[in-house]
């Protein structure tokens, strides 16, 4: 019997390790996988709260939020490849061109 | 069923660990495949059978296929560390500490009680699933097709030669 609050702290702990990786990575495909790795944690939190109230709509969320995930991966690696093109570089450190 | 459950928690955590501490871009990518097949697992033993499917064969499969093909399109390498970075590890490290320490403070303090009935066999696959997807969310599933159309004008936009 797992309870709940242990589902949702594999989902905080997930979700914290992707803020992380968001914040002191420096590739920006990483953070962009980080990204994923905090979207994944929200669709536990939803799929442990439709299990606890036992109703579906929560999984019916994940769905969707999959399915934005796709597009978002997808937009975002064109942006990325775009970028690289201009600035032939993958740190986001170099990516400063409205700071100046 | 609960050691299962705890055995790929811990995997799902040492594999997310991976991703976050490894500074070469295709061992991330590698190791998130393997939080996303274990997070399947879970889902598998919180009774969502559909989502587990979905999530191994649209997030595994396709995708982190095309995030495995960008990176080895751009050749992406070791990442150096550089003196922002610092400046990240100094406001970053006491901003997460707080925010763990308070969502552990949720979860530990205003959570209902627990109810039984955890893992109880109440299957979801697909035809409940999809009762619901065409009966009471029609619509946002018609909007998320136009969202994916956009999605994929904007792929071929932004990829195009002249920008």
């Amino acid at each position: 019997m797992v309870p709940l609050s242990h589902v949702l702290a594999l989902s905080l702990i997930l979700f914290v390790l992707g803020a992380a990786g968001f914040i002191f990575r420096r590739n920006i495909i990483t953070i962009f996988m980080c990204i994923e790795l905090m979207l994944n944690a929200v669709n536990l939190a939803f799929v442990a709260f439709a299990r606890q109230h036992g109703q579906l709509d929560g999984q019916l969320y994940v769905f969707f939020v999959i399915v934005v995930a796709a597009a978002e991966a997808t937009v975002g690696l064109a942006i990325i490849i775009a970028l690289y093109r201009n600035k032939e570089s993958l740190s986001v450190d170099d990516l400063d061109s409205m700071k100046n | 069923m609960p050691t299962l459950f705890y055995i790929f928690a811990g995997l799902t955590i040492i594999a997310a660990l991976g991703v976050v501490l490894q500074r070469t871009p295709v061992y991330s990518a590698l190791l998130l495949i393997v939080v996303l097949c274990s997070l399947a697992v879970e889902y598998l033993l919180l009774g969502a059978e559909f989502i587990a499917v979905i999530q191994v064969i649209v997030y595994a499969g396709a995708i982190m296929v095309l995030f495995v093909l960008v990176i080895m399109l751009l050749n992406a390498g070791h990442e150096i560390p550089s003196s922002r970075s610092r400046v990240a590890r100094w406001l970053g490290i006491p901003l997460l500490a707080a925010f763990l320490a308070e969502m552990f403070i949720v979860l530990l303090r205003y959570l209902p009680e627990e109810s039984g009935g955890w893992f109880a066999p109440k299957p979801a696959g697909p035809v409940p699933i999809g009762h619901l997807l065409f009966q009471s969310y029609v619509l946002p599933f018609e909007v998320t097709s136009v969202l994916v159309l956009v999605a994929v004008l904007g792929a071929v936009v932004l990829a195009k030669k002249e920008l």
